[in-house]
């Protein structure tokens, strides 16, 4: 097992005395993918979150961090360990939804607290919806609801869509048509971990399509983008952040050039707390930081911003604390929804080169002040 | 007693003991572990019927853990949610009973094996490796693109199913009655090895000629060991998603079908206790080089390899030195 | 639905095809001379991917790329045959199964190690990129007809080394009476280091080439692996004829499974019900062709001996 126990600012508890010790102390379990397939972004999650404990030198902030290898049965027995014999009083760190479906609900039946820092799933949103249980990122359906806002906003009008047979593959495409108002070219279930997409393309040559939404991620969307650019068909596409993220958008390289995409963060955003986070993130690691080390950042300090408000041994308290989100979220305004699913503006990205470095640059806003459809669904 | 018999002594005493003792000292995590253990090496001991006794190597196992996890899964779900499995042309209720899981997940992975076993035993070696990877992976690929039962989600299940006159939440109870169900798989292996049946089963893997001269049906041996193997995986697997009150596609995953092989061949292959000492140090591994290093798979491969080829006969098998040879 | 997808999507199926003949070519040499089934087989093909970006990055030659790519996963290969699979060519199908399954999980963690997390950058060159029009007004990408080319070519040249060189005549030797052979004085443990590095350079050639329209990353050998398997078990472990056979059957098969089946079940469902279960069925579809196949001829299409 591994066991990289984190303590965040051991040393300064030496100077900052008895006066906060022992009472508000709060232990953090960190469950995330850093082996095998999709570790980069549990890695992001993790970066992001440390750094934020370190630069609070909170004290009284423990952090356990352990490796889920992206197994739901290795992540259910990682929450076990934690809750019976680390005893900690949060959790957090889970990337990917089956895993958050397998570890979410009974840790949260078992009186700890949950902060997703990147899954959303539609079942914990709506009628799972549980008041110990905090997004930090985004409901599931969000970034593909603005790529809709963003298709209608530039006039497409028979979209030719795409994801994996999957559960967050069909809420993709669902989020997609909730908001894009035009017609449909096509809509087209592909295999989960499918690396080859020259059938789907041929398809999409042969619709008569005026654009293409897609949700794949990770390598999935690699190979799509590097086959459709080598394609020869030059319609417009939008999807997701995800396929388009820092640690992915070297591999993908040329083909992603100008390809829209849509993000609730982004590097240039202007505001204090995200510059100060994109420039101690470079220092700290010495690489760009990508949406999920962000998202790791927040959580760690709205975390913070309730350990100042209230102690973790009121529950009552620490819980009202949480759904203040009073702290200085990287991506500007930050709100909680009654479902504990955060209301933001939603931006559209265009994938640029600086230097040798492909990045994104933000030019526009998709959906301002967007919660989710789940809210009135779920009742606590 | 022989050699072996004292090592199968010491295991099985030493899988009781280490939960209780963890029981006194208050943890809880190390009773998790245990029965993770008790319901990893039940799968095993379920595959060595078919793999150790009868020769067949089945690369599909994980089909029938899967099985067994998802009628847990179903079941429960429709429990959970008060919504009967189907109106017509009768109703079928979910429920939260395990031994009521249970009958349904046997009944259920015999089936499969019924199936799977009578298309796969037409073809032998290689072929039959082969063809059982082929349906444990159509079993996966369906699970993921189902919707119904939350295809790659899986399905979690708020609160561990029920047996009557036992509190299955308390984790030390729970372990109780995973550890008298390996029991009781072991208890039936080893008769099963000593019968008429496991006679002629060893005997159709060494010679299936001489099986079919003396009039018994190499292909129906083999059938029922199957079935019988398919059977107790898939209880196990039913146990193992109430372990973790989640079932999820992976039960179905090829790498759990490895993974069962390692367990047996850890062991050591044929041995009653083979899939017990193997699930043992398997899931000890995990937690001391997982412990050492991000990249401890390295160090698993190297460590597997080092007793493919210089270890034959498992565990049990270096501690208990090699049997007389039959075959 | 119009003939012109419908070609498009043939020549996809061939194009998917002729690189998995790449990969089970190899797997069934080694089967059919030694006997021995290898699971890592996959990891040689993520090796030419990652050592081709590697070269590719560094000195920006995609040619160059690709002679990296055979000459380190033959490399590795060798090696491998050297330290691990030579102790097991006397070991039953499950020493075999288990030993390779422990060289996947070293060559897996250990790329990992030495190229981190994130998928690598390769790409088709300059000179292969875009589409090209085929008689019929057919748009399709050159770098896919170039590799239906290259895996056509290798394949006759297979065939050709086989069945007409020196080498040929010794791997067929091999195949049938092994103890023969080495008692007419071929040295057979370099004859099969010589086979097992062939196969693995097919394996890692095919990598480079599929790698530069996919992701190169960890992990990528192991779907392809499997499929991999699926055809030689179609067409009959150990013969090349049925290697290339099956490939083509399974390309095909996966190709137009995806497209058609949905289409189908469109006819009596509504569009996004009829792709989710289409899809659902058409993922299946190989592993039900390979089950029917050796339901109907358990040695394969073309296997003569019994495995």
């Amino acid at each position: 097992m591994r066991l990289t126990s984190f303590i965040a600012g051991a040393c300064m508890a030496a100077l900052a005395g008895a006066a906060t010790a022992e009472t508000g102390k709060v232990k953090v379990g960190m469950i995330t993918t850093l082996s095998g397939g999709g570790a980069g972004l549990g890695i992001d999650v993790r970066d992001g979150f440390l750094l934020a404990a370190k630069m609070a030198g909170n004290d009284s902030l423990e952090i356990v961090v352990e490796d889920d290898q992206r197994k739901p049965d290795i992540a259910v027995q990682l929450a076990d360990k934690m809750i019976q014999s680390e005893k900690v009083d949060v959790l957090t760190g889970i990337i990917f939804s089956n895993l958050a479906m397998a570890v979410i609900p009974a840790a949260t039946a078992q009186g700890k607290f949950y902060l997703s820092p990147n899954a959303g799933p539609s079942a914990l949103a709506g009628k799972g919806c549980h008041p110990n249980y905090f997004n930090v990122a985004w409901q599931n359906d969000n970034l593909h609801e603005a790529a809709g806002g963003y298709a209608n906003s530039a006039g497409f009008k028979n979209s030719f869509i795409l994801a994996p047979n999957y559960p967050a593959g069909q809420d993709a495409l669902t989020g997609y048509k909730r908001i894009y108002e035009g017609d449909l070219a096509g809509e087209v279930f592909t295999q989960l971990g499918q690396t080859d997409y020259a059938a789907e393309i041929a398809q999409i040559r042969a619709s008569g399509a005026d654009s293409v939404f897609f949700f794949l991620p990770g390598g999935m969307g690699i190979s799509f983008l590097k086959q459709y650019a080598d394609s020869g068909i030059d319609l417009p596409v939008v999807g997701p952040a995800f396929s388009f993220d820092q640690g992915i958008l070297q591999a993908v390289g040329e083909a992603a050039m100008g390809v829209k995409n849509t993000s609730q963060w982004n590097k240039d955003l202007d505001n204090e707390a995200n510059r100060l986070f994109v420039e101690t993130f470079q220092a700290e690691y010495g690489r760009l930081p990508s949406l999920y080390a962000s998202q790791g950042y927040d959580t760690a300090n709205l975390l913070l911003s309730a350990m100042a408000k209230a102690d973790i041994s009121d529950a009552d308290a620490f819980r009202a604390a949480l759904k203040e989100a009073d702290f200085a979220s990287t991506r500007g305004d930050f709100a909680f929804a009654a479902n504990n699913h955060p209301i933001q503006d939603i931006y559209v990205r265009e994938v640029i080169k600086e230097g040798d470095v492909y990045t994104n640059k933000i030019i526009g806003t998709a959906l301002e002040d967007h919660a989710n459809v789940y809210v009135d669904d779920c009742k606590m | 007693m022989t050699r072996e018999g004292w090592i199968n002594a010491a295991l099985y005493a030493g899988l009781l003991a280490v939960p209780l003792w963890a029981w006194a000292t208050d943890e809880p995590f190390t009773i998790t572990l245990a029965t993770r253990v008790a319901i990893l090496a039940l799968a095993g001991v379920g595959l060595n019927i078919a793999l150790g006794f009868g020769g067949l190597i089945s690369l599909g196992h994980a089909a029938f853990f899967g099985i067994g996890g998802y009628a847990m899964g179903i079941l429960a779900s429709h429990a959970q949610s008060y919504t009967p499995l189907m109106e017509t042309p009768f109703l079928i209720e979910g429920t939260k009973s395990m031994p009521v899981i249970w009958l349904v997940a046997i009944a259920a992975s015999s089936l499969a094996a019924l199936v799977i076993g009578a298309l796969s035993l037409r073809t032998s070696g290689v072929y039959f490796i082969m063809i059982t990877l082929a349906f444990g992976q159509m079993f996966y690929f369906f699970a993921i693109s189902w919707p119904a039962y939350g295809g790659e989600d899986g399905l979690s299940i708020y609160v561990r199913n029920g047996f009557p006159g036992v509190n299955t939440l308390d984790p030390i109870q729970f372990f109780a009655l995973t550890f008298v169900l390996l029991s009781l798989a072991l208890w039936l292996s080893a008769r099963l090895a000593a019968s008429e049946f496991g006679l002629a089963l060893g005997a159709a893997r060494q010679s299936p000629q001489r099986v079919e001269t003396v009039g018994l049906s190499p292909f129906r041996l083999r059938l029922t060991a199957f079935v019988i193997s398919g059977a107790i995986t898939g209880l196990a697997g039913a146990l193992f998603a109430d372990l973790n009150r989640f079932v999820s596609p992976t039960m179905f995953s090829w790498q759990l079908s490895g993974e069962l092989i390692v367990f047996i061949i850890l062991g050591g292959v044929g041995r009653l206790f083979g899939p017990v000492a193997g699930a043992a140090l398997f899931i000890t591994l995990e937690h001391v080089l997982g412990g050492l290093s991000d990249y401890w798979h390295v160090y698993l491969g190297l460590l597997l390899l080092v007793v493919v080829l210089f270890a034959r006969g498992g565990i049990i098998g270096l501690l208990a030195g090699r049997r007389v040879a039959h075959d | 639905m119009t003939a012109i997808l419908f070609i498009e999507q043939v020549l996809n199926g061939l194009q998917f095809g002729v690189m998995l003949f790449l990969m089970a070519a190899g797997l069934t040499l080694v089967f059919g001379v030694m006997g021995l089934i290898n699971l890592a087989h996959g990891s040689l093909y993520m090796v030419g991917a990652f050592a081709a970006a590697a070269v590719a990055g560094a000195t920006g030659s995609f040619l160059l790329a690709l002679i990296a790519a055979l000459a380190a996963a033959a490399a590795a290969g060798a090696i491998v045959e050297l330290v691990v699979i030579r102790r097991l060519y006397d070991r039953d199908h499950l020493d075999q199964v288990l030993a390779t399954f422990a060289l996947i999980l070293i060559f897996s963690e250990g790329t990992r190690w030495i190229f981190g997390s994130f998928p690598l950058f390769l790409d088709i060159p300059d000179y292969l990129s875009g589409p090209v029009t085929l008689p019929g007004g057919i748009q399709y990408p050159l770098y896919r007809l170039t590799l239906i080319a290259i895996g056509l070519v290798i394949a006759g040249g297979l065939f050709w080394l086989i069945s007409c060189t020196r080498l040929g005549i010794r791997i067929r030797a091999g195949e049938s009476d092994r103890e023969m052979i080495a008692a007419l004085g071929v040295d057979i443990s370099r004859l099969y280091t010589v086979v097992f590095a062939l196969g693995a350079a097919l394996a890692g050639l095919a990598g480079a080439l599929v790698g530069a329209i996919q992701s190169v990353q960890v992990g990528m050998g192991e779907p392809v692996l499997i499929l991999a398997f699926v055809v030689i078990v179609i067409g009959g472990i150990g013969s090349i004829k049925g290697a290339l056979v099956g490939a083509i059957l399974v390309g095909l098969t996966d190709t137009l499974g995806g497209l058609l089946l949905p289409a189908l079940f469109a006819l009596f469902m509504d569009n996004s019900a009829a792709q989710t279960t289409g899809s659902a069925l058409a993922s299946m579809l190989i592993y039900i062709l390979m089950a029917c196949v050796l339901v109907w001829k358990p040695q394969g299409l073309y296997g003569a001996r019994p495995a």
